[in-house]
């Protein structure tokens, strides 16, 4: 292959893209408390010491509760929605869809403090509920592009056949439909799951004193003495999303095989 | 509603209704709550109610908040540029010279990292900027530096190069679906009438991938105003930002309306900076066409926007000496106002779908 000048241009910029989450474990593994060049040894001490600490595992328990809850409810939402933008076509479609999409452009701070400040307003405590009601908001989007992706290969003439056979439309969609886009509903599970996860500043503004994964980092991002341990940690939450990632990718790939074959295949 | 309505757009709100209805919940009914809230004062903890725009007048005139907005829509346009300029090459490169099976391996590759998780990536920044950082001890055992350099952290240029690492899928895949879409049987008619390499790229794929480019300017410039962590933990203090003010009038002051006017604030700036901007480039395209392009039209529309873009610089930086702290607002409201809306009238829309 030749060497073109774009292709190095590339794979710097994949370097520049990775730099953070390779040194990652570098630190993690490292027997020294100072997170910085020379490394001293390798050492399994910090993963140990996750294991020791209560209220880690206490935010962890209420970051997975939000981002499974986060994940069926954003899921669900997005698929109503994402089935409404492919099959239907009403007026405003354009600009109703484009506000369902804001959340993905719109500074998460601005979400986050409008949010907190509706809460305050009717007097409801901030805790997990809150922030699963922010990351719905937040991950739905995504939900619906993925769902998107899965509904818009389709054939309608797969329901309508259905239902010239006798199925109600609920039934059409419960049999033909909803086999047909399970892995995009899969990869839309899994990518809400990771964002929620992963989400800061709504979980930072709403949190009251139920703190997720990502707010107890920050705590500790203060003490330079708990660095090493954060540093396990980060390196265990980025193997996680990253797996979780792959899984999502290669169920989201098998849903857009799996409709764009069935329409190739309605064309013959 | 029904009666106007054909069957098929009723059965499309009704499947729609759930997520719309979540959405204006939770989205619509907040935004309006704070922009309700900026025209309200806060008297120790009970919220005064009558109608006012003193938090406004503060908001605009005091020159901390000033300085702030103006840093983090400087430190935004910044990282809009770089990332934006270094995406290109790498969406160029997926879409001409991958082979297209692996088209989507390239894209997934460079999605990754976005998806894992941003405070540890950010922090990992200033692990690697740090003076005794990967980068300044490569840089001094290679000799290239004597002695490690210190402009790289907890300042601007931390938060830029840290942004412009968090945002940079967000501007490689609009650019990339748009050079996707370009027929490329268009370069094989340029080459064959004769066209440079180069120049076929400045005058058909350039122009042809312009709109990518421009909603990638969108969704990195608006969200990255608003950053909170990058510039808590890169920026030290000459990095600090405006979603930081937010916080702190929010949280550490406790003055909900206060935090409230300036996210409305925040809000208002970007997108009175974009539309000013995307009218403007109208504006500077219709001048370089007017002229027949080349260097003649580059240079004179280099200058208009050096002209246009001076003008509001210097009125920003002395304009309160000649118009006092408000007058000096409502002279570049009403010069940014009259060009805008001159322009959206009386010049068409243009290339590239502004």
């Amino acid at each position: 292959m030749k060497l073109r000048p774009l292709g190095v241009f590339a794979v710097f910029y994949l370097l520049f893209l990775y730099a953070p989450i390779l040194l990652l474990p570098l630190f993690a593994f490292n027997d020294g408390t100072v997170i910085a060049f020379p490394l001293r040894g390798f050492t399994f001490d910090w993963f140990a010491e996750l294991a020791r600490i209560p209220a880690l595992h206490e935010a962890t328990l209420n970051s997975l509760i939000i981002a499974c809850s986060v994940a069926v409810l954003a899921t669900c939402l997005g698929l109503f929605a994402a089935r409404a933008a492919t099959r239907y076509a009403f007026p405003f479609k354009a600009g109703i869809m484009g506000f369902i999409m804001l959340p993905l452009v719109l500074p998460e701070v601005i979400v986050a403090i409008s949010l907190l400040v509706v809460l305050m307003q009717l007097g409801i405590e901030t805790s997990i509920f809150t922030i699963i009601l922010g990351h719905t908001l937040l991950c739905m989007p995504f939900a619906i592009a993925i769902l998107q992706g899965s509904f818009s290969g389709l054939d309608r003439s797969l329901e309508e056949a259905a239902v010239d056979l006798g199925e109600t439309r609920m039934g059409a969609f419960r049999l033909v439909i909803l086999p047909l886009v399970a892995p995009g509903i899969v990869a839309s599970l899994l990518i809400c799951f990771i964002i929620s996860l992963d989400e800061f500043i709504i979980a930072f503004f709403l949190s009251g004193n139920e703190p997720t994964l990502p707010v107890y980092l920050w705590g500790q991002l203060r003490f330079p003495a708990r660095l090493p341990v954060v540093m396990a940690l980060g390196t265990i939450l980025v193997a996680l999303s990253v797996v979780l990632l792959i899984v999502a990718d290669g169920f989201r790939r098998r849903g857009l095989r799996r409709a764009g074959q069935e329409t190739s295949g309605g064309f013959l | 509603m029904g009666q106007g309505l054909t069957r098929e757009a009723r059965q499309g709100l009704i499947t729609l209704s759930p997520a719309l209805v979540f959405a204006l919940l939770l989205l619509a009914v907040p935004l309006f709550t704070i922009i309700l809230f900026s025209f309200w004062t806060q008297n120790f903890l009970t919220i005064d109610r009558t109608f006012t725009l003193t938090n406004y007048a503060e908001a605009l005139t005091d020159p901390l908040y000033r300085a702030l907005m103006m840093r983090s829509l400087r430190i935004s346009a910044s990282v809009t540029a770089v990332t934006v300029i270094l995406a290109f090459p790498i969406a160029y490169y997926i879409s001409f010279y991958v082979r297209p099976e692996r088209k989507a391996l390239w894209l997934f590759l460079i999605t990754i990292p976005f998806w894992t998780s941003y405070l540890i990536r950010i922090f990992l920044w200033r692990v690697i900027l740090a003076y005794d950082g990967p980068i300044n001890g490569t840089l001094v055992e290679l000799g290239i530096i004597e002695e490690p350099l210190s402009f790289i952290l907890y300042n601007a240029n931390a938060v830029v190069i840290t942004l412009a690492h968090a945002f940079a899928p967000f501007a490689i895949l609009p650019i990339f679906v748009s050079l996707e879409k370009i027929d490329r049987s268009l370069l094989e008619a340029a080459k064959d009438l004769g066209e440079s390499a180069a120049m076929t790229f400045m005058r058909v794929t350039l122009p042809l991938a312009m709109p990518g480019v421009l909603a990638a300017v969108l969704i990195v410039f608006i969200p990255t105003v608003g950053d909170y962590v990058t510039p808590r933990l890169v920026g030290g203090s000459g990095g600090t930002m405006i979603a930081n003010m937010i916080y702190v009038q929010s949280f550490d002051l406790s003055i909900r309306p206060r935090g409230a006017t300036l996210a409305v604030v925040a809000m208002l700036s970007v997108t009175i900076t974009l539309a000013w901007a995307i009218l403007h480039v109208r504006f500077w395209v219709h001048l370089n066409d007017r002229v027949g392009g080349g260097a003649a039209g580059l240079a004179l529309a280099g200058a208009a926007a050096v002209v246009d873009i001076g003008v509001l610089w210097w009125l920003w930086h002395n304009g309160e000496a000649w118009f006092g702290p408000a007058g000096s607002l409502g002279v570049m409201a009403a010069i940014m106002a009259g060009g805008a809306i001159a322009i959206a009238v009386f010049l068409p829309k243009g290339r590239w779908g502004i």
